[in-house]
């Protein structure tokens, strides 16, 4: 096995300069593998991952998932999630959507599920639209170090919880398959089901092509402490 | 080869950028235990560990074997009035089959099977030929830039966490016991867990290139650069 041959030293400009980046250095680092290349190239020769510029074209992908996110959104919450016949004891035919099984849940006494799926389906979903579009506006704009600090920070929690919010979607295929042990008479996902699984889909491509190198790309060329 | 410590700037030999900030790094070796970590945005750049190759290979054997595991032992069972029943990880999947959701069907299988399945068979095919000291085969550089890939759309953790919950919300309205291939996804998460301790790519692409697929010939100009 092979040491790995990273280095921990940045190169600096001056000794309190600004870092050096690939980009203002002319070169274009590989978002794959970190292989650095000369700005001309478009593949890594390594890694064979396509070499993309820092710059706000390539926010171009991060709103356009980012739509098509949202778009799914709307009829994930106005259709219904799980359609009930008689759920056991809990009686009833019902279709429920997804803020309608939360107040259910509550209306059961069901708190700590209920503020799972709230969370999952509902304050998670919405908190990525706004922090995506966030991003995407203040990308490439001044900004100070600080600032970039806490941007990166946003966009890796965005990309950390994103895929959780697909939860709800497997408590619904469990619930329904419930069904097959003979325990409910009948309940099947509604089309929200397939709509909210797809934004949850969309909202992650969106924060995958959201190119993290441009939160840095407006600090100021000359600053005193880096 | 070039002589470490030595870059070039115009070529960009020797020199590594952090895919978070873009930042410059010389390239240097590191022993295992240590941590390479980006100057300006403290991101984890490469983390090489002992004998990493061969646990992640030991790892992604044993996924692969709960993975068929848990395809064919219940996952649910049920007893209610002295009658038992049970359901395997295809009878979830089927509860979508009806019509329109059948695209979810396969979705779900494929986040919570296939792509586990696919992504520890494809680190097994990068990394084996590297345990061994070995050149990298043919595709490595494809079957390891795929599995890095879907490493998101991997769900097999989030779907523990679903069935359980399904379990609090129907609690108490009729006796809902685990069976093993639930149990088996248990063990998957940790199993991934430990996986992902021992992953650092960066650590793997040097492997790969250092083991043959040597793509980077590129001199560096001795004693040029910076500083
Ligand atoms: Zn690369």
């Amino acid at each position: 096995m092979t040491g790995c041959r990273f280095g921990d030293r940045a190169l600096a400009d001056t000794r309190d300069g600004p870092i050096l980046t690939a980009h203002r250095a002319g070169l274009i680092g590989c978002r794959g593998c970190g292989r650095v290349w000369p700005d001309a190239e478009e593949t890594c020769a390594r890694c064979g991952a396509a070499l993309v510029p820092p710059d706000r074209r390539s926010l171009a992908a991060v709103w356009a998932w980012l739509l098509a996110g949202f778009i799914f959104y709307v009829p994930a919450n106005l259709f219904p999630m799980l359609k009930t016949k008689t759920l056991g004891g809990l009686g009833g035919s019902s279709e429920s959507t997804i803020f309608g099984g939360v107040i259910e849940l509550l209306h059961y006494g069901n708190w700590f599920v209920a503020g799972v799926v709230f969370t999952a389906s509902i304050i998670v979903p919405i908190g990525k639209f706004i922090a995506i579009a966030w991003l995407a506006t203040v990308a490439g704009k001044p900004a100070t170090v600080h600032d970039a600090h806490r941007r990166l920070l946003l966009y890796e929690v965005v990309e950390f919880i994103g895929r959780w919010s697909m939860i709800d979607v497997f408590v619904v295929a469990i619930l329904s398959a419930l069904v097959q042990l003979g325990f409910v008479a009948s309940i099947h996902p509604g089309p929200a089901a397939v709509a909210f699984a797809l934004s949850v889909a969309f909202t992650m491509l969106s924060a995958q092509s959201f190119d993290p190198r441009l939160i840095w790309r407006g600090l100021p060329l000359r600053n005193r402490k880096d | 080869m070039q002589s470490e410590g030595t870059y070039d700037l115009t070529t960009g030999a020797g020199l590594v950028a952090c895919p978070r900030c873009d930042a410059l790094h010389v390239e240097h070796d590191l022993e295992p235990g240590e941590t390479a970590r980006c100057v300006r945005c403290n991101v984890v750049l490469a983390r090489p560990r002992a004998g990493a190759f061969t646990r992640i290979i030991a790892l992604s054997v044993a996924s692969l074997v709960l993975l068929i595991g848990a395809m064919f032992f219940p996952f649910l069972e049920i007893s209610r009035m002295g009658f038992g029943n049970q359901t395997s990880l295809f009878g979830v999947a089927m509860a979508f089959s009806e019509g329109p959701l059948m695209p979810l069907t396969v979705a779900l299988m494929v986040t919570i099977l296939g792509l586990p399945m696919l992504r520890s068979v494809l680190l097994v095919y990068t990394l084996l030929p590297l345990s061994r000291n070995r050149p990298p085969l043919a595709h490595a550089v494809w079957a390891f830039r795929l599995s890095e890939t879907l490493r998101p759309w991997s769900m097999a953790e989030i779907f523990v966490i679903g069935t359980a919950l399904a379990l609090v919300k129907v609690a108490g309205l009729a006796a809902i016991s685990l069976g093993p291939a639930f149990w088996a996804f248990c063990a998957l998460i940790l199993v991934n867990a430990a996986s992902n301790v021992f992953t650092s790519a960066t650590t793997i692409w040097d492997a790969i290139e250092d083991g043959g697929m040597r793509t980077d010939d590129r001199m560096p100009l001795r004693g040029q650069g910076l500083g």
